[in-house]
């Protein structure tokens, strides 16, 4: 699992490629936690996350979590069709905003 | 990342098997997450050593074999705490030391790896029907969000309870939901409950059990059939993976709490179908899973000679008195109440959780006074099925600690026999309407949970359509199941065209329908029967995980009318308080019109109770801040019409039709509120059929 960031204007795009369970969570949970500004504007492009663990889905609640409490904006982008089922059968999903694509995530943001 | 943990009891004090470790915390049992850790505690009066074996989740063999050193058992209770594991991660199971000594009680096998009785996820069963792999303990996480939700404890008197299998509601094609056979399968049919206007939802089995554990084969296909309702419980803390669309990750935990969520937003509170009466280890021949080779003479009721007893039916007896046991059920209850903010229980053949371990029943069986009194499980709904296998009825008499309500199997048979015209049945009925005051005289009318049918037997449809029970499907050669079901085929056997048959059925579904909703205490519906579900006969369809015993959406169609009916005759339950009394009737109470309950017949006022009669005419009265509630229940079971002379009301208020089960599809129900005004004092009663009718002001003003 690789952590890619890139600035799109005033919002910090959070890239997370690859497998996202158990073994790498810590490392992720890590990495976001370095990566996401206080009170700025975050979006977490999902769309080259080929695995989603309960483990995953939990850090990503752990690191909105983090971001409602210092501020910060956040989106997630990019959900894949079987990824958003898991959500929505547990009822991750209604936590999360969601936006089809990156460039949709910014426009909201940053509007 | 700092080398020292935050806490000095994450330090390992000893190192087994290549993990750091220290003495656990014996309670609470299980498997929880600790700083660092995870806390393993398991109990075992009998054992003399114990294993704790970890696996890295789904790999075959174990990642070790942790043997817990003397001084981590306190007791007999086995506990250490393991560091540097991830909870997510890992599946678990232990290793019992002890002799194996059927005739003393003892089973104790070493080369079994046994599931934790407290386990809080159970692995190996993971997607319905699915990859069959060895059964593990897993650990569930705790952090749910619930937001606000909490148990909603709505008064007893209020609920209508709809019973369903998680699988069979939304499993067959034309549920149309995305997760089909789930419990977010079951979210996506919440509007559909709404609208009916159920208020519980009672669920078959959901604790872990094993499908495929059932070795019959369909006569016909030859295909194995399944365990399908699931009265075989092999993980009481666990959801059951199966029933889960995210099993398969193991977040079965996380969709069962939200589906509580949802239906709780809803207005629908949740009861789960417990059974503690037996397990899925079965008797002497049966597989050592958990319990037998953990502590077989403490957690079942054993004979003299080390065979179990058999009260359940199906091999082998909990002994829910035994103290230790009786700590388990209550942690379990206490597990489901907190962690899955459950509102209640209906305890499978409860009349075993009154007996002592020799099997004989006791006055004051301190399991059922423990729960009655339980300070977490104080807003549950408690309600028992009052028998069991072992012939001990208890309907009426089941020590209730003025807790219990009880399946009221007494009320099923006496409207099934009221319906089909049984002669002399008239005034047992009345008492049944009034939630039966001769069985649950001292408490309230919620003490009867009402019900004319249940998973167990006939669906209502086949209560009216078949005389005898086909289970031939079962491949037991038709010898299973119930052979005393009150059922009457209104002429033809099973599937007819014939038109007068077809309408008499009709009539009488609404009629079993009207008698079970305007009755005192807490009516209970099956899922697909208000809209005429078929088992094709079948009255123990347990095994059956096919379209035989999934609801069929597509009768909401063809049956339309007939659900119209049930909606109105739910919503007009809700709508008059008269009908939902949480107190037995007590006659004339000065300021109001009439009595809290009337009787009538041919002429108001005067009952006729002879045996040939078969006719019950009921006035439900109640005043109260709302005003004055007053319903008219007249049941006609003979093959003869009558005409009924009606109460009279006060000046400005006449009777209006609610319904006439003998009128046509389309006019047999009114919308509560908009019932129209009758012509007259009399009413005449059509040949088996029942009509309600309120008292309303005549200009149509309440």
């Amino acid at each position: 699992m690789e952590l890619e960031k890139q600035m799109r204007g005033p919002v910090t795009v959070i890239a997370l490629n690859g497998e996202l369970d158990s073994t790498t969570a810590p490392r992720v949970q890590q990495g976001l936690d370095e990566l996401v500004p206080v009170h700025g504007m975050v979006l977490l492009d999902l769309s080259r996350t080929t695995y989603m663990s309960s483990a995953g889905l939990r850090v990503l609640l752990l690191v909105y979590r983090l971001c409602q409490q210092m501020g910060t904006r956040v989106m997630v982008s990019g959900i894949s069709n079987e990824v958003k089922a898991v959500m929505a059968a547990t009822g991750f999903l209604a936590f999360f905003t969601v936006a089809g694509s990156v460039d949709e995530g910014v426009e909201v943001l940053a509007a | 990342m700092s080398r020292t943990p935050e806490r000095l009891d994450a330090f390992p004090t000893h190192h087994i098997a290549g993990f750091g470790v220290r003495a656990g915390r014996p309670l609470p049992f299980g498997a929880s997450r600790v700083p660092g850790g995870v806390n393993f505690s398991v109990y075992s009066a009998g054992a003399t050593g114990m294993t704790l074996v970890l696996y890295q989740r789904d790999a075959a063999e174990p990642l070790a074999e942790l043997d817990f050193p003397p001084e981590f058992v306190i007791g007999a209770v086995y506990s250490m705490t393991v560091f540097g594991i991830d909870a997510e991660a890992v599946e678990y199971g232990y290793r019992a030391d002890g002799p194996f000594e059927p005739e003393a009680g003892h089973r104790f096998d070493r080369r079994q790896v046994l599931l934790d009785p407290y386990a809080t996820l159970l692995h190996g069963r993971d997607s319905w029907g699915g990859q069959r792999r060895p059964l593990r303990s897993g650990i569930a996480l705790d952090d749910f969000d619930w937001e606000d939700d909490r148990q909603l404890q709505l008064p007893s008197q209020d609920l209508v309870i709809y019973e369903a299998h998680v699988r069979g509601f939304t499993r067959h094609p034309s549920a149309r939901v995305a997760e089909p056979g789930t419990f977010a399968g079951l979210v996506e049919k919440i509007p559909y409950l709404k609208e009916l206007g159920v208020n519980a939802v009672e669920l078959m089995p959901v604790f872990e059990f094993d499908e495929l554990d059932n070795d019959r084969l369909d006569p016909d296909r030859g295909e194995q059939l399944r365990n399908y309702w699931g009265y075989s419980t092999l993980g009481f803390f666990a959801p059951k993976a199966g029933l889960a669309a995210t099993g398969r990750l193991g977040m079965q935990a996380d969709e069962f709490k939200n589906m509580v969520k949802q239906l709780h937003r809803a207005g629908i509170e949740v009861i789960l179908d417990v059974v503690f009466n037996h397990t899925a280890e079965g008797n002497e021949l049966g597989p050592t899973l958990s319990f037998r080779g953990l502590d077989n003479s403490v957690y079942y009721m054993l004979t003299p000679d080390g065979y179990y007893y058999n009260f359940s039916g199906t091999g082998n007896t909990l002994n829910c008195n035994h103290p230790v046991v009786r700590g388990f059920v209550l942690d379990c209850l206490r597990h489901w109440a907190s962690q899955f903010h459950v509102d209640g229980f209906r305890f499978d053949l409860a009349a075993i959780l009154g007996r002592a371990p020799n099997g004989a029943p006791l006055a004051n069986p301190p399991l059922l006074e423990s729960l009655a009194a339980d300070p977490i499980l104080r807003d549950c709904k408690l309600i028992a099925e009052a028998w069991d296998a072992g012939g001990l009825y208890q309907v009426g008499s089941f020590p209730n600690y003025h807790r219990f309500s009880e399946w009221n199997g007494k009320f099923r048979d006496t409207v099934r026999r009221f319906v089909t015209g049984d002669e002399g049945v008239a005034g047992e009925l009345a008492t049944r309407l009034l939630g039966s005051p001769d069985l649950y005289a001292g408490r309230a009318p919620t003490a009867s949970v009402n019900f004319v049918t249940a998973h167990d037997g006939f669906t209502l449809h086949d209560l009216v359509s078949y005389n005898e029970k086909h289970n031939e499907a079962n491949g037991e050669g038709n010898r299973d199941g119930d052979n005393d079901n009150n059922s009457w085929n209104c002429g033809a056997e099973g599937d007819t065209e014939d038109e007068q048959v077809l309408a008499l059925r009709g009539r009488q579904l609404r009629n079993l329908l009207l008698l079970l909703l305007t009755s005192h205490g807490i009516p209970m519906l099956v899922a697909g029967d208000e809209f005429g579900r078929t088992q094709r006969g079948n009255n123990n369809a347990y095994c059956q995980d096919n379209d035989l015993s999934w609801v069929d959406w597509r009768l909401t169609e063809t049956n339309a009318d007939l659900l119209r009916f049930t909606k109105a005759a739910i919503a007009f339950r809700k709508a008059h308080p008269a009908l939902r009394r949480a107190s037995h009737p007590r006659g004339h109470q000065g300021s109001g019109w009439f009595p809290e309950v009337s009787w009538h017949g041919e002429r108001a006022w005067t009952p006729d109770w002879s045996p040939g009669h078969r006719l019950v005419a009921a006035m439900l009265y109640e005043h109260g801040p709302h005003g004055h509630d007053c319903v008219y229940v007249a049941a006609n079971a003979h093959w003869d019409g009558r005409e009924l002379e009606l109460p009279g009301l006060p000046d400005g208020v006449g009777w209006h039709l609610f319904a006439d089960t003998a009128l046509p599809d389309g006019n047999d129900v009114h919308q509560p509120g908009d019932e129209p005004p009758l012509t007259g004092d009399r009413i005449w009663v059509e040949p088996r059929s029942t009509v309600v009718l309120v008292a309303k002001q005549t200009d149509g003003e309440e």
